[in-house]
């Protein structure tokens, strides 16, 4: 009995995927670090950073599945709570730069001294410890769900509105933040940044160390999906999502486990942008922009929504075609070619690349067994 | 409030809902006992939906007191899930299943059981839940299918399912919105026969149009007509009611 959770958390699709990963965050940075630059296998710095993002990515539509995919909460400002972590984490490596920014204040990040402030703002205080940035990464884009989800669960907002309140949602926060006087950096936002926990962020360790992180990030992220879509929880979840009104009759408190899922996602989202920031170094605004929660939704639907592997897949294969597309002759082209792809994942491959996979294996097996029919009753009973 | 002293189970007291100046009910009363099975029939717009509705929280009452067990609650100050808790157990007209999930999920989402977020998160397979969803398997007659998905069954099957979902919430009092639509004659004479065995421990509310199954379930009848009680009895003394007769049947 003892085994049952394990094996129930662990199917085959979710040990290959861990195995991959796992591979993947030892291959790289062995690549990276251990075989010289000439070789044909060494995998430059620029690409582990590059790689780094992806996971950040991949957390981040990991995310959005769990409350799509799986509660049919089609969010479409998840990128909110992604930049919001992304900040937390940026005040921490503003407050690290100490004396060594342009202005050589200990104490006021450059952007401050500029704007001639005298002190720091009370939100400001604490940043400079790490153990406080990393519950405020947690912290802040958790509590800003939660009221944001109380409202919007509460008052039984859902489908299309929802989606367009979130829009608005992280759509307010961008023209916030890009605000001088709100303390962030304005459009700048935070960036220059030199250490995270005393090691240099531009080193190559720092880079290869900042990418096994993220993908151990990714690893617990998706056993904690694992373990609430596998749950009784996670029926319910799925039961709300394709019939809402019957699982309230069945006495279910949908806004709570709506609400739940929805914080518990922006956390997730919180973690991955924080992760993100050191390894691009920068965060303003424009991670606000509302294109970009789009961009994270089609991640999610090209990789195969409700699958959680599919959303790792999504993001990998369409920022490895941004990547592909926009550093050539082709970059004017990217944005048909996102467009083009939803379109036609949407059209020709509605449940995404790991949805069809699965359905199409299903099917197979189903045939299998209905080829079998005297045996059929038997393993009924 | 003052305390209602009434042996009912349900007990509905000169119920009005209107929407924009169209009265859905009007001044509807009647009573339930405990254990009783009750067909309520009525052309379509008599109210029998919106009465339902009141019941279950969906729609509260102008005015008017609905209470239940014995006048211990007042169902129009409960939502419907503190209302679902209490014991009222709901079927749509429209079969609505959980159609991804398999027919043995769908009955464990249903069974009684602490329904917080929490209790679901840490929750594990036990065997008298186990037992109890076999039993309910036995009696709505979806043994052989309970590991298929829900959305792969035939229309009378899902009525079923639907059914046993509302069996494995343990309720007190059933509502059960015309079972028996777009099924066929053997499979309305097999729910007759289940809504029967369900009636020997729970009391029921049946709303139907088929008068051949009304007739079959042998029990009394109440008519609805342009939101209040036209008739009551026995079948055959409401379906030889003139009025009935008029607007209902005769047409």
């Amino acid at each position: 009995m003892s085994a049952f959770p394990l094996t129930r958390l662990l199917d085959n699709a979710s040990t290959i995927f861990l195995a991959l990963l796992a591979a993947f965050a030892i291959a790289i940075p062995v690549l990276n670090l251990l075989v010289p630059a000439g070789s044909g296998l060494h995998v430059s710095t620029y690409l582990v950073a590059l790689f780094g993002k992806y996971i950040c990515y991949a957390m981040l539509a990991l995310s959005i599945d769990l409350i799509w995919g799986y509660a049919g909460i089609l969010s479409l400002g998840h990128g909110a709570f992604f930049a919001l972590g992304g900040y937390a984490m940026g005040m921490y490596l503003m407050r690290q730069i100490g004396a060594r920014g342009v202005y050589a204040n200990p104490i006021l990040p450059d952007f401050m001294v500029f704007l001639n402030w005298q002190e720091l703002p009370l939100y400001w205080y604490g940043f400079n410890h790490f153990a406080y940035a990393a519950l405020m990464i947690v912290l802040v884009p958790g509590l800003v769900a939660f009221v944001f989800g109380w409202f919007a669960f509460r008052s039984r907002v859902t489908g299309v509105y929802l989606s367009i309140i979130t829009q608005a949602m992280t759509y307010a926060l961008m023209l916030g933040f890009f605000r001088n006087n709100f303390g962030f950096g304005g459009n700048n936002g935070l960036t220059d940044f030199k250490d995270i926990l005393g090691f240099n962020v531009q080193a190559e360790g720092t880079r290869n160390a900042l990418l096994v992180v993220s993908c151990l990030a990714l690893a617990l992220s998706f056993l904690i999906c694992r373990t609430i879509v596998t749950s009784k929880f996670g029926k319910v979840l799925v039961a709300i999502r394709d019939a809402e009104a019957r699982t309230r009759f069945l006495g279910y408190r949908v806004e709570a486990y709506k609400l739940f899922v929805f914080t518990l996602s922006a956390c997730m989202a919180g973690v991955a942008g924080a992760l993100y920031v050191p390894q691009v170094g920068i965060i303003n605004p424009g991670e606000f922009a509302p294109a970009n929660s789009i961009e994270a939704v089609i991640w999610v639907a090209v990789g195969g929504r409700g699958t959680l592997t599919g959303a790792v897949l999504g993001a990998f294969v369409v920022n490895y075609a941004k990547t592909f597309f926009t550093s050539g002759w082709l970059a004017p082209y990217w944005l048909f070619v996102l467009g083009g792809l939803f379109v036609a994942v949407t059209l020709l491959l509605p449940r995404g690349i790991v949805g069809t996979f699965e359905w199409w294996h299903e099917r197979r097996a189903e045939k299998k067994i209905t080829a079998l029919p005297a045996s059929a009753p038997h393993a009924a009973e | 409030m003052e305390p209602k002293t009434t042996s009912a189970l349900l007990y509905l007291d000169a119920i009005t809902v209107s929407f924009d100046g169209f009265k859905a009910l009007n001044e509807l009363s009647f009573v339930i006992e405990p254990r009783e099975m009750r067909a309520i029939i009525g052309p379509n717009g008599a109210g029998k939906t919106t009465m339902m509705d009141v019941i279950t929280g969906k729609t509260r009452p102008d005015s008017g007191d609905v209470f239940f067990e014995q006048g211990s609650y007042d169902l129009s100050k409960l939502d419907e899930t503190e209302i679902a808790e209490l014991g009222i157990g709901r079927k749509f007209q429209k079969p609505t299943v959980f159609d991804m999930h398999s027919v043995e999920d769908n009955l464990l989402l249903a069974l009684k059981n602490d329904r917080s977020v929490r209790a679901t998160l840490i929750w594990e397979n036990t065997s008298s839940q186990q037992n109890r969803i076999h039993e309910i398997l036995d009696t709505i007659r979806l043994k052989n299918m309970r590991s298929r998905v829900a959305g792969s069954l035939s229309h009378g099957q899902k009525q079923w399912l639907e059914i046993g979902m509302l069996l494995a919430q343990g309720p007190k009092l059933l509502l059960v919105d015309e079972p028996v639509a777009g099924m066929t004659d053997a499979e309305t004479l097999q729910t007759a026969e289940l809504l029967k065995d369900i009636n020997r421990d729970r009391t029921v509310i049946v709303v139907e149009h088929d008068m051949a199954f009304v007739r079959e379930l042998g029990v009394k009848v109440t008519c609805l007509h342009e939101g209040s009680v036209l008739a009551e009895g026995t079948i055959d003394q409401v379906s030889t009611n003139d009025r009935v007769v008029e607007v209902y049947l005769g047409r």
